[in-house]
């Protein structure tokens, strides 16, 4: 369980708004582990978000090199990267993304959707991973019908559906009230107890201290590990 | 993602805006429907054109003389030595390409039966010309050659005439007096309608052409025994026209003793020419009325674009969710082309629908309106035109906001509020 998963090397994003450079990520190294449960925290532009869509393959390095699970995603064409995203990443985000008007279980069943499976295998999944968030009485309610805490939890089993080596959480808590959070971070501990790796962003200490290990950025380095 | 799993997913995205969905194909269902009226229009117009050409005889010559410029002084149309019953014989003898030939004098005449005038034509022929014209008589008889020979007094009357002089039945054998003559009527013609031009093609009575020269028109021509004023004759069937055509000129020719190099003064005509300008006149107005209705159209593919481009903003979060649990771009660009074409062939439907209706409609409705030669032709294949025209339609206006939809930057999209 401690062969890397991913690996950082001098990982660079710059952005030009306006003529100067900004350094989102400036040379950033980092190694995590496969079943870690790690916290990537810091104030706002520190670069953790940018961190993370590295990671999640929503965007590319300027500099640098990113290998995950074995494979650079620098020598992806955007096809591969959508199939990298579909099999081998989970994403939960701060504001659940749930399509509105539309089942849980077919939320859930979305990943799936394009990896060609049909729907009957697709709900199957779905529905197993519904009941490993312990949603399966809400399978035909919609988001509107949900509140917060179960609609992140909607989210989550969304992020597992394609059986993912990471899941990535992008303030999984940012939108729950204190009560529904613990609720969400229990699943999180479960599912690392599961082996799953799991990356969450936060800047709320307390979520942070959830985590078996911390990174902290600030201003596109890595300051602190475990602060 | 493959097309059936795209297709369910456009579905879904449609129903949950119903509303939205069906004013956005508002303007396809009427494109549409119009260009489904447009077409029927075309073709019926088309079809009584086709009739019209088939009335006139596409295997028919007529012959006129023409202008004398003998002597200097050119004396137009019809001034030349005019032909004679015995012209009309000897084409129906002598050439084989004709199977049938009638000499014709028409002349204005004033019917009278039982104390009720109408004026009307009178039209003298050989009993050939109901076979040369295709025509047909719907009660009675026609005259006999013998009775052309005889100069007997039958007249055959049109149907308005009889509906003018005979409101009551009993037409059959009645007298009717022509110009002060007094003529048995043997015969009621076939009811023809209006001629393209809005002429009553059925006020009009025939009789014999000998009787029509001396007791009716009073038609003569110093030096020429029977004259008529022209000659009608029908080809052989298979003949082709324009071989039929010269070989009559040369036959008329020796007739009259043109020289060779010599003009004709004489002209042999066929409804070729007008048959074109028929179907020109017919193209147009086809090619003016598809435009029209594919203007229509194109204004309910901008706006399929509009609604299209809006659907795309208001999801934009959702083809970023989309992208970020691993949808491809194509994937993304396919699922709102499928929607644009699935909202735009349903408006198709709908729109063969309502057209094929209103195309009856206007049938049923147009003489009660006046309009009286109003031909609809509503034909299957028009089914495969509105449903091939959305479709296009579809694919055309759905292209671009699909794939700006395809382009939009997860992260982005991911945080667009």
């Amino acid at each position: 369980m401690s062969a890397p998963l991913i690996q950082a090397r001098a990982l660079t994003r710059t952005y030009h708004p306006g003529g100067g450079d900004v350094h989102a990520l400036d040379g950033v190294d980092a190694v995590i582990n496969t079943g870690e449960y790690v916290a990537v925290m810091g104030p706002s532009g520190s670069g953790k978000s940018t961190f993370m869509n590295m990671v999640g393959a929503l965007d590319r390095p300027s500099a640098g090199e990113l290998v995950i699970a074995g494979e650079a995603l620098s020598a992806k064409s955007p096809d591969q990267l959508a199939d990298f995203r579909n099999r081998q990443i989970g994403f939960v985000f701060q504001q659940f993304n749930l399509l509105p008007r539309t089942t849980a279980l077919d939320n859930v069943a979305l990943p799936l959707l394009y990896r060609g499976l049909s729907l009957n295998r697709r709900r199957e999944k779905a529905a197993e991973c519904l009941r490993m968030v312990g949603l399966d009485e809400r399978m035909n309610h919609h988001p509107s019908q949900l509140s917060g805490g179960q609609q992140q939890r909607v989210a989550i089993a969304r992020a597992l559906a394609g059986e993912p080596a990471i899941l990535l959480a992008d303030e999984p808590t940012g939108a729950l009230d204190s009560q529904t959070t613990i609720e969400v971070l229990d699943i999180l501990d479960q599912l690392t107890a599961r082996g799953i790796t799991i990356v969450l962003v936060t800047h709320e200490k307390e979520v942070g201290a959830r985590a078996e290990r911390r990174i902290l950025f600030r201003d596109g380095r890595i300051v602190e590990e475990n602060p | 993602m493959n097309t059936l799993a795209a297709i369910a997913v456009a579905l879904t995205a449609l129903r949950v805006n119903a509303l939205r969905s069906f004013l956005a194909i508002l303007g396809v269902i009427f494109g549409v429907m119009a260009v489904i009226i447009t077409v029927s229009l075309a073709q019926g117009a088309s079809r009584a054109v086709q009739e019209q050409i088939a009335s006139l005889g596409s295997n028919t010559l007529n012959i006129q003389s023409g202008s004398n410029d003998r002597g200097g002084r050119r004396g137009g149309a019809g001034s030349a030595i005019p032909f004679s019953s015995d012209d009309v014989d000897a084409i129906r003898e002598n050439l084989d390409v004709i199977v049938a030939a009638s000499g014709t004098i028409q002349s204005s005449v004033t019917a009278v039966a039982d104390g009720v005038n109408w004026p009307s034509t009178i039209l003298g022929i050989h009993p050939d010309y109901i076979e040369v014209r295709d025509w047909s008589v719907a009660e009675g008889r026609v005259f006999s050659v013998a009775e052309v020979s005889r100069s007997s007094r039958v007249a055959i009357l049109g149907r308005t005439v009889v509906d003018e002089l005979f409101p009551s039945d009993g037409v059959l054998g009645a007298l009717v007096r022509l110009n002060g003559q007094p003529f048995e009527v043997i015969g009621i013609l076939t009811e023809r309608g209006q001629s393209s031009f809005g002429q009553d093609q059925d006020d009009i009575i025939i009789a014999p052409i000998s009787t029509v020269r001396t007791r009716v028109a009073g038609y003569s021509r110093a030096g020429v025994r029977d004259p008529v004023q022209r000659i009608w004759v029908e080809i052989a069937p298979g003949e082709d026209m324009n071989y039929a055509t010269e070989e009559l000129e040369q036959f008329l020719r020796v007739r009259r003793g043109i020289d060779p190099g010599e003009q004709d003064d004489f002209q042999v005509r066929n409804f070729a020419e007008f048959i074109t300008a028929f179907r020109a006149t017919e193209t147009v107005m086809g090619l003016l009325l598809a435009v029209a209705g594919l203007i229509t159209l194109m204004v309910g593919g901008i706006g399929i674009m509009n609604v299209m481009l809006v659907s795309v903003t208001e999801r934009t979060r959702e083809i970023g969710l989309r992208l970020a649990v691993g949808a491809r771009r194509r994937d993304i660009r396919n699922q709102f082309l499928v929607e644009s074409v699935a909202l735009c062939s349903v408006g198709g439907l709908i729109g063969l629908a309502l057209g094929v209706s209103m195309a009856l409609l206007l049938e049923n409705l147009a003489p009660t309106l006046g309009v009286t030669r109003l031909t609809v032709s509503v034909d299957p294949s028009i089914a495969l035109v509105a449903i091939g025209a959305s479709t296009m339609v579809g694919v055309l206006f759905g292209f671009y906001p699909a794939h700006r939809a395809s382009r939009l930057d997860p992260i982005i999209a991911l945080r667009y509020e």
